[in-house]
């Protein structure tokens, strides 16, 4: 996930709860091959989410981390899955309130497809086909004590 | 963990798992209200109907700050200017609330348990700002996030509350919140003002009682000071302000018995001279100003709590 831009204007934010390890991840890995700390912030997208009315229960909310202005930088969002795009809809909502980004940019580890929204990712890990109902859980040593990326596909009953 | 609380009418039933839960969703909200646009989306769509048949200032501002920095829509409903001053009955009124269709109602009023008696009538659910001489739950939540943020983890602390314990609804909701959480709470105050079982030895486990107001503070890790409630005040309790204020008044020099750094609290408005000294109020150890701030996010995180998700008052859980 390497580019040849104008780093200076470069941040991360990585979407709660695995993408903000990732986006971590992503910004050690520049400071070993660039020597330059890329600003990181973690962004908790529960407040946006589409479906707060529609589920049955008020979900956790985590603090969201911006330690900089987002005004005229290129933002890069970290997610662990692109799915149907809602969340990163929540995450792009959320991170105009912190101010006016230059741009914003999508990277994620696996794109499973079955988009709901007009959304692509800018940098995608792995591409990996999926039906609607599959489970796909991505395991973090950060959060879960292992690296793994797990597709579960539901067995009709 | 699961939230399955309806309204949020007192706290003297509540689990510290309750407590902090409410603690750390207000943590969450705190960010918000940092943020360039302190506004968040979860409650578009929904009402919330602001009932305060009591003379209030910050906590009903504080209800309407956080009901829009949630994107809620907020209708006021005061006593005075309304059918309340006509003779409406509090029933008439509920079934007036229920005809408007608010989500969530927020209501003061001068009789104790009168936030019951609405929440048995009505879809909404109801939070108490204060009823009478009994609760205010947000303001025992305030404080308890406030002093856990000053002086870390409660466990073993040793928190004075000063003043007019007797009439004060803010004594009991934070006993009913800081203890557990594991603080320990010394009670100071002029024995009149304090409730007779209590001033007599029943008190409950981890709270006691103290007559002598340097003692009480000798230690302690925070005090609290209470209104003279004035209002409230019947002939008799007291000689003279004069001689509370010189009794029972924090003062720099007393405020120096506690260990060092220990913060003051007041829950407003001051009697600035009489509960406690200017010099006090305004000194570094105050966190008067930070209580009415945190007030906005504990009352942020109630009303996402009770009217997020469809099923109006949910449960709390865990995104996978």
């Amino acid at each position: 996930m390497e580019r040849d831009r104008d780093l200076s204007l470069l941040a991360i934010v990585g979407i709660r709860a695995r993408g903000d390890a990732l986006a971590a991840r992503i910004q050690a890995a520049i400071r070993a091959n660039e020597g330059v700390d890329l600003p990181l912030g973690a962004i908790d997208i529960t407040l946006y989410r589409d479906d707060l009315t529609r589920i049955g229960y008020a979900p956790v909310v985590r603090e969201s981390e911006i330690p900089f202005s987002v005004d005229g930088r290129v933002v890069v969002l970290v997610d662990d899955v692109l799915f149907t795009g809602r969340t990163i809809r929540g995450a792009m909502d959320a991170l105009v309130d912190y101010g006016r980004p230059r741009a914003i940019r999508l990277a994620v580890l696996v794109d499973r497809g079955h988009r709901e929204l007009p959304i692509r990712a800018d940098f995608v890990g792995k591409n990996v086909p999926t039906a609607p109902g599959d489970d796909v859980r991505v395991h973090l040593s950060e959060v879960d004590g292992r690296d793994e990326v797990e597709v579960v596909t539901r067995v009709p009953a | 963990m699961k939230w399955n609380r309806r309204h949020v009418l007192d706290t003297d039933d509540w689990s510290r798992e309750e407590i902090e839960t409410v603690l750390d969703q207000t943590r969450a909200m705190i960010e918000i209200l940092q943020r360039p646009i302190r506004r968040a989306p979860p409650l578009r769509g929904r009402t919330v109907i602001l009932f305060f048949a009591e003379a209030s200032t910050r906590t009903r501002v504080s209800f309407e700050l956080a009901a829009k920095a949630l994107s809620a829509d907020v209708t006021n409903i005061t006593a005075s200017g309304s059918s309340v001053e006509k003779g409406e009955s509090l029933y008439d009124t509920v079934r007036t609330l229920q005809a408007l269709g608010g989500d969530v109602v927020v209501m003061r009023h001068a009789s104790s348990g009168a936030p019951y008696f609405v929440a048995e009538r009505t879809d909404a659910a109801v939070i108490n700002a204060g009823d009478g001489w009994h609760a205010h739950p947000t303001q025992g939540l305030l404080d308890a996030y406030t002093l856990r943020d000053a002086v870390g983890d409660l466990e073993g602390k040793r928190v004075v509350i000063v003043g007019d314990v007797l009439h004060s609804r803010v004594a009991r909701s934070d006993i009913n919140t800081l203890l557990p959480l594991g603080a320990r709470i010394t009670l100071a105050g002029p024995p009149t003002l304090i409730p007779l079982a209590w001033r007599c030895g029943q008190l409950p486990p981890g709270v006691t009682y103290e007559s002598d107001l340097d003692r009480a503070l000798d230690g302690a890790d925070a005090v609290i000071a209470l209104r003279l409630q004035r209002e409230r005040q019947e002939s008799g309790l007291l000689p003279s302000l004069r001689e509370y204020s010189r009794v029972w008044g924090l003062t720099a020099d007393r405020v120096a018995r506690m260990r060092p750094g220990a913060p003051v609290m007041h829950p407003g408005p001051m009697n600035e001279g009489i509960e406690i000294d200017a010099s006090v109020a305004h000194g570094a150890r105050s966190l008067i100003e930070t209580q009415v701030t945190n007030g906005v996010a504990v009352r942020m995180a109630l009303l996402y709590l009770l009217a997020a998700g469809a099923g109006g008052p949910g449960s709390l859980e865990e995104r996978a």
